[in-house]
């Protein structure tokens, strides 16, 4: 309990803003700094900033470095060109996933990946052993340390990130897209590397800098408008939106035909740690798969609880939360593959109470009823 | 720092009672609302439904987490606040007032002594 937590460059901001802190991931995190719903609400229709200098940042440079990736994780790092990111996959020879990670690559030969704080030492460990087989220059670095790592989520995120650079190149930056731009400030400047990514399922950015000028750059993106949000926001945007998070939807157990996630697999880019049982998984074909819920009843579905179709256990629930779009519980979870499909009605054990549900593809989560009226 | 009135008794499980003769109203506290987060969804008895002392009456749920609710009377349910059953954020925004669950006619005014003043309450919160 008494276990030292790793604070970010950021910290003392959070606490200058009221932030109540939670424990996650080893790190002394801002759960929320006034209401979850409306910092939730404050990134579908505005923008809104979060700290996620938590998640673990490595620098994976030198000849060897496209090899070992092209190894190590499910995507095509050939087909990634400089100054591009995209979403991939380390999975382990049973074609379970260790992580899932952004790539970006920041030059012929050189990376950044970005991995879940839960995961960090896992991944470094895991990737240590596969370096020697490269019998070329490869250094695997954990940067995490020394850099914050800001989001801006949200539809105003590119006019207040415009504002604070005082540029207007961003328009051009694409989704998946990266390129490190100057922060200008008084007599300060820094680099900031600004990647069109997110987690929100909203227009945004992910923002990479020193940790000596993390603080400057929030407080400027602040001013600028932006809403200090926190994990529990976080949380509830990723749940609408239908990403998974590593120990929700995702894990060692798990394959990406289950997860849904074969499109961040490329089967055809040749040898890969997991291909091969992924490659089986798919031939069997799933016995589960992931899906959307929406709630009927006056109740939040949570991690854990059995879903049943007609009295019969089909399905668990791997992250709910309350919708504040759409004002229902909206959850994820692993339903048989026989009722894994659209509009299907199931029930939700709630603590010994039965709940309606409807199955709906994760996409369907996210609906934006007012957005028109409000923005 | 969270809001402890004087006027009002205080459970351990983070209720509050205010006496209006021989009726309770009853609420969460200050303290709990904060701790849980925005209130989305509550689950409070029927009129007329018995409650003995620190017997659950209800639920509270928020986005992070579900609280069960004790009653800290014994007594009957006379009225139940159904005007924040659909608004629920009054819980948060209010929980002394406008955010109050049920109103009991007490059968037992000795049980009172077991309540806390707003000191003891305090005292208990820094402990939790």
């Amino acid at each position: 309990m008494n276990q030292t937590l790793y604070r970010t460059p950021l910290y003392d901001a959070h606490v200058e803003l009221g932030a109540r802190l939670t424990p996650f991931a080893g790190w002394e995190m801002p759960l929320s700094y006034k209401s979850i719903l409306e910092e939730a609400k404050s990134v579908r229709y505005q923008a809104g900033i979060f700290d996620i200098s938590h998640m673990g940042r490595l620098r994976i440079a030198g000849k060897g470095a496209a090899y070992i990736l092209q190894l190590l994780t499910t995507n095509d790092i050939e087909a990634l060109s400089i100054g591009k990111a995209h979403y991939s996959l380390m999975t382990n020879p049973q074609g379970g996933i260790k992580d899932d990670i952004i790539v970006y690559r920041t030059g012929k030969s050189e990376f950044l990946v970005v991995v879940n704080a839960s995961n960090t030492s896992k991944v470094i460990a895991w990737i240590e052993p596969f370096i020697p087989q490269t019998e070329e220059e490869l250094h695997v670095e954990n940067t995490t340390s020394h850099t914050a790592m800001i989001a801006l989520q949200g539809p105003k995120a590119q006019s207040i990130l415009e504002t604070v650079l005082g540029t207007p190149e961003l328009r051009e930056l694409e989704r998946f897209s990266h390129r490190a731009i100057i922060f200008k400030e008084n007599e300060t400047s820094a680099e900031l590397l600004c990647c069109r990514t997110g987690y929100t399922g909203e227009d945004g950015f992910e923002l990479i800098v020193s940790k000596e000028y993390a603080s400057l750059v929030w407080n400027a993106l602040l001013a600028a408008g932006a809403t200090p949000c926190g994990l529990g926001a976080r949380d509830t945007l990723r749940i609408e939106a239908g990403y998974p998070l590593y120990g929700h939807e995702i894990d060692e157990s798990i394959s990406p035909v289950e997860a849904g996630l074969m499109w961040a697999v490329k089967l055809e880019k040749g040898n890969f740690i997991g291909r091969d049982a992924i490659l089986e998984a798919k031939r069997l074909g799933p016995k589960c798969r992931l899906m959307g819920l929406l709630m009927h009843g006056r109740a939040l579905p949570r991690q854990g609880y059995t879903i049943y179709r007609e009295n019969r256990e089909v399905g668990v629930i791997t992250s709910g939360t309350f919708s504040p779009l759409r004002e229902v519980g909206v959850a994820m979870g692993f339903l048989n593959t026989e009722v894994a499909r659209p509009y299907v009605s199931v029930e939700v054990d709630i603590r010994g109470q039965r709940y309606g549900a409807t199955v709906v593809p994760k996409k369907e989560l996210l609906q934006k009823p007012h957005l028109e009226e409000k923005s | 720092m969270t809001l402890i009135p004087e006027n009002l008794k205080y459970s351990k499980t983070h209720e509050w009672v205010r006496m209006e003769n021989d009726i309770a109203v009853i609420g969460i506290t200050d303290h709990a609302q904060s701790e849980l987060g925005d209130v989305v969804f509550l689950s409070l008895p029927e009129v007329g439904r018995i409650l003995k002392y620190d017997e659950p009456f209800g639920e509270v749920e928020s986005v992070k987490a579900v609280s069960e609710l004790y009653s800290p009377l014994s007594g009957e349910v006379v009225e139940v606040n159904t005007a924040i059953i659909d608004s629920t954020e009054v819980v948060n925004e209010d929980p002394y007032e406008r955010g109050w669950l049920i109103k009991v006619r007490i059968s037992d005014p000795s049980e009172l002594d077991k309540l806390m003043d707003a000191d003891a309450y305090a005292k208990h919160c820094e402990g939790s």
